[in-house]
Order: structure tokens, then sequence, then C-alpha cells
């Protein structure tokens, strides 16, 4: 049947105003995505002001200041403020990435900040990922092998085998990409996402793997690698600069090869 | 109430271990079709320029080369077309719709290129 009317808590109303402390200088408007699932009430976007003078230069920093000195109901996530650990994904002025590497001043006028798009909401900018976890460990991300470890050393990679592996490696799993994919979007129950196919692609491209048939087996269905039509929103929102839909094309690319 | 872990949600019913074909055809179909998108329309273009009449349209259909040409344009078409629909109706269409629709879709594909080359080859040989 189709579905006329929104479900339930769609849609954002206009929230509180926290104007900028006297004597501010340098004010700048963030508005916020604020949600309580538990509360029964519509999620709403909170106004801060902020003076970045006395504020550091990303927008966590912006996020934390108001939690510590503004709001302290703000609810995010956040460790390692450098752009390694993956918590602070969301979505800032329109594109997914890591609040603690998006300078403020890259945002043109008020800083709009909402979590990642499509996934269920635990509270304000904290998504529910446990799916995405789950997607993640369904394609078995350690080294399979049937070859013993030799004894007295580790297992050899030539350095041309270990290049391959620059610009999988470095995925943090943020899931900046995933969540900006409209086949993700749609069918995420089913589709296993650009972050969870690169990291496929990563133990497909590995030489000292030898499960490399098994995994393509399990990666050939329409909807867990065929979903990907190329959109490119992965490879443009990656923060780390990474190119999950090459990743994806050389998968498909094996998938031919093997024929 | 759910209580499935989100693994065995994710696994589901396991792989299909199909879709390779089908993107594969989807790509090659998709490659033929760009000279033979070229020679139909050029063709077309020619013969309606110099004063298109329907025995000049036969004349040329009846020639051996026009009409295997014709005969891979029209398959290539329709089996491109039932591949890229089946990927819409996949994407958007979720619950028991989806089977009739890629069902209809299989069927109506088949029926629509078989008739087109039906009458491809009832021009070229009765004209």
């Amino acid at each position: 049947m189709a579905q006329l009317t929104l479900p339930q808590n769609s849609k954002v109303r206009k929230g509180r105003h926290f104007p900028a402390e006297a004597g501010a200088g340098r004010t700048r408007r963030f508005k916020i995505y604020r949600y309580d699932p538990d509360s029964g009430d519509n999620p709403r976007t909170d106004t801060y002001e902020l003076d970045l003078d006395r504020c550091g230069a990303m927008v966590l920093d912006a996020l934390i200041k108001i939690k510590n000195e503004v709001d302290s109901t703000l609810t995010f996530r956040r460790s390692c403020r450098e752009g390694i650990c993956g918590s602070c994904a969301m979505n800032v002025d329109g594109t997914n990435t890591l609040a603690c590497i998006k300078p403020i001043d890259e945002v043109k006028g008020e800083v709009r900040i909402y979590p990642l798009p499509h996934m269920p909401v635990v509270k304000d900018l904290v998504p529910d990922m446990a799916d995405f976890y789950a997607q993640y460990a369904s394609i078995e991300p350690w080294m399979k092998t049937d070859t013993p470890a030799p004894a007295s050393q580790e297992r050899l990679q030539a350095p041309e085998d270990r290049e391959k592996l620059d610009g999988l490696y470095e995925c943090i799993l943020c899931a900046c990409c995933s969540t900006s994919c409209p086949s993700y979007w749609w069918n995420g129950d089913r589709y296993l996402g650009p972050a969870t196919l690169l990291q496929a692609y990563r133990w497909l491209a590995d030489s000292r793997d030898e499960a490399t048939g098994e995994r393509l087996d399990e990666l050939e269905d329409p909807f867990r690698l065929y979903r990907c039509h190329t959109i490119m929103n992965c490879t443009r929102t990656c923060p780390k600069h990474l190119n999950p839909a090459k990743a994806i094309a050389e998968i498909k690319k094996m998938m031919v090869a093997r024929r | 109430m759910a209580l499935q872990t989100p693994l065995a949600k994710v696994r589901h019913l396991g792989s299909a271990k199909e879709g390779v074909n089908h993107w594969w055809g989807q790509r090659l179909t998709a490659i033929l079709l760009v000279p033979l998108s070229l020679w139909f329309v050029g063709s077309l273009w020619s013969i309606v320029v110099g004063g298109a009449d329907r025995d000049a349209l036969v004349d040329w259909l009846s020639g051996p080369v026009a009409a295997v040409l014709m005969l891979l344009f029209l398959g290539a078409t329709f089996y491109h077309l039932k591949l890229g629909l089946q990927v819409v109706i996949e994407d958007y269409v979720h619950g028991r719709c989806k089977w009739a629709l890629l069902i209809l879709n299989a069927l109506l594909c088949l029926v629509l290129g078989l008739a087109a080359l039906y009458s491809v080859i009832v021009i070229a040989i009765g004209g």
C-alpha cells in the first residue's frame, strides 16, 4: 500500500534559540538537529550563537563548547578529535563529514548540523550503527588462510602487493559514505553499502588471504553488491579522501574475471 | 518486537550467487547500442531526407545487412530495457508488488521484443 502521510515524528520543528554571550565579537549561528525518541516529541532544530573568537576552529570544538557552556543536553559522539576514530561523523552543511576535521570557516553563514542521513536516531546527533557494524562483521574482515603461518616469521608480502592495500586500509568506518548513498537509503537492509564493500575489497586485494573465491561467492548478489549504481556520493563525501566507488568497481571486475 | 540479532538480519537468506550475468549483459548491450543507435538514426535520416515513402523504407530493410543489424538493434534494445527496468523496480518497489512488477516487466519486454523482431523478418522476407 502506498503511504500518503509521513511516519510519526517526521516533521522537524523550530526549536529553542540561545543567543550569544554579551560582548561577543565574531558570532556564528549553529542550527542543530535535536531529537529524543523516548520523549515522543517531534524533532526540532535548536539555534546556538557562539563567539568564534572564544571557540576552537573545528565544528566539533563548537559542539563541545555548546555542551560545556550553553546546553549540556546536546548529545553527540566524539573521541579522538583528530579524524582517526570516526565517532563524530555527522552531516555538516549538507555533507557527511567528521566534525573534528571540518573547519567552521569552510561553512558559509549558518552552520547546519544533522545526524548521518537515513539512520535510526538514538538521540540528537547519535545514530544507531548496529546494522552498519553487523554488515561489516558479515564480510568476515580478518585474514583467512588454510596454509599455516611460517613457524619462525610472519606471513610475507611483496612491497608491490602491500601497495595494493593503500587507499583501503585507511578507512575508519565512520559511515559517511554509506549514509550518503541513495541506494543504501532505499535498500540498506540488503545492500552492504560502500564502507563495507571497500572493506570487503581490502581483503580481496590482500595477497596473503586464501579465501578470495569464498568472499566473492558471498558478495555475488543483486542486492549485497549490485545495488551500487555508481552514483559516486561515497567518494565525494569521504572525509579521508578514499575512493569506495573504485573499490566496488574492482570487485565487479573480479566477478567478471572469474567467469 | 524483533529479537533477531543484527548479524542474522544482515545475513538474511544468504547470497543469491547471481548478478554478474545481469551486470555484464547490461554493460555489453549498452556498448553495442552506441554504434547501432547511431547507425539506425543515420540510416533513417538519410532515407527521410532522400524523399521518404514506404517502398524506399521496405527496400532498405530488405537488404541483408540492414535486416541483420536491425534485428541486433531491436534485440539489444529490448534486452537492455528489461535489465534496466528490473533494476528500477528492485530499487524502489518493496513488498509483494515487486514480484508482480518484475514478472510483468520480463513478459512485456519479451512480447514487445518478439513483435519487433517478427515485424523486421516479415518485412525483410516478404516486403
